[in-house]
């Protein structure tokens, strides 16, 4: 009897496991092999030349956008600060990186007051058109400009934030939207290593 | 009079039956993933000036049964799909978890734009059976 009823609770036990999520199972986009993530030469906001390898031993979280967005990038720059936030200590392991898509129109000191106003952890990227083009096309990073009817432009452009892990490689790939409660998922799994 | 009776009452039982299994028994999938693949040499047939659709522009999944994404670039170059870029031989898995229509810029289509529906997992009895006409429809027209 006593066998029996061990039995039974090791099968819902295995029948439990089964149908749960995988704790280590990525709520990103997942890219299979890990691949190095391009790097970067730009400018950064920090005064420093803007190589990924600077922050190898972090996860990195790459996106692109504009000092300028009044829609996206306020959200996305919410969201990350917000999980930041949420990482408390495990957040000097996190590096977040947003490189502009407008070069005439965002310089490193006002990239360096648009994303102070989130967390003045993260660094911008900035340069010139060539170097934001190069950066934007090893990304897979669409941009085009909207112009307004009095002259001035605003930007449509890819939205996803990279995750890059401590060695440098490119693993994820977080879409737009996500609340900062799936980065803090993903970040602890990462930070694992 | 009596004649009609004998066939439409089994007819009707099996019809009966069949809604009660389509509506109540659980639906069951062998796997979460929609996989696309990107094949070897596409890069070079649009170069060539050939249409090659690898992905339809509107995509439809439901949560619970067919909720994750999958794309593989198998061919030599690197592609870009909706968020992000994929080098060659490179697999992109990208799992959903609420229902809504997501829209991504996508290079593989002609129109740059890739829409993806995630709808609820069907809950009810008539829910169960809608989606499995309209998956064995869409399996039977192609």
């Amino acid at each position: 009897m006593r066998q029996s009823l061990v039995l039974c609770l090791l099968g819902v036990a295995a029948l439990v496991q089964a149908a749960a999520p995988a704790a280590d199972t990525l709520k990103a986009g997942v890219l299979t092999p890990v691949m190095a993530a391009p790097n970067l030469k730009l400018s950064g906001t920090d005064g420093k030349l803007l190589d990924l390898e600077r922050f190898r031993g972090k996860v990195v979280l790459l996106a692109f956008g504009f000092s300028n967005c009044g829609e996206v990038c306020p959200i996305t720059l919410a969201t990350l600060a917000g999980a930041r936030k949420k990482l408390g200590a495990d957040a000097a392991n996190v590096q977040v990186v947003y490189v502009t898509v407008d070069p005439e129109r965002d310089t490193a000191a006002q990239m360096k007051k648009f994303l102070g106003a989130f967390d003045p952890t993260f660094i911008g990227g900035v340069g010139t058109r060539a170097e934001i083009d190069a950066a934007q096309a090893s990304y897979g990073i669409s941009s085009a400009k909207n112009l307004n009817a009095d002259g001035s432009y605003t930007i449509g452009h890819s939205s996803s934030i990279y995750m890059i892990d401590r060695a440098g490689g490119l693993r994820a790939v977080m879409p737009y939207g996500h609340p900062s409660d799936d980065f803090v998922h993903d970040l602890k799994i990462l930070l694992r290593g | 009079m009596r004649r009609g009776w004998k066939i439409s009452l089994p007819f009707a039982a099996v019809l009966l039956a069949g809604l009660g299994w389509a509506g109540f028994a659980p639906i069951d999938v062998s796997s979460h993933e929609q996989t696309f693949d990107i094949p070897k040499g596409t890069y070079a047939q649009r170069r060539a000036g050939n249409l090659v659709e690898i992905l339809p522009d509107r995509i439809r999944l439901t949560l619970g049964l067919n909720d994750v994404l999958l794309i593989r670039n198998h061919d030599d170059v690197p592609q870009v799909f909706g968020p992000t870029i994929m080098m060659p031989g490179q697999s992109f898995r990208l799992p959903f978890e609420r229902a809504a229509s997501y829209q991504f810029a996508c290079s593989a289509h002609a129109s740059g734009q890739l829409t993806i529906d995630v709808e609820p997992e069907p809950a009810t009895p008539w829910a169960r059976i809608h989606w499995r006409v309209r998956e064995w429809w869409e399996r039977h027209k192609k």
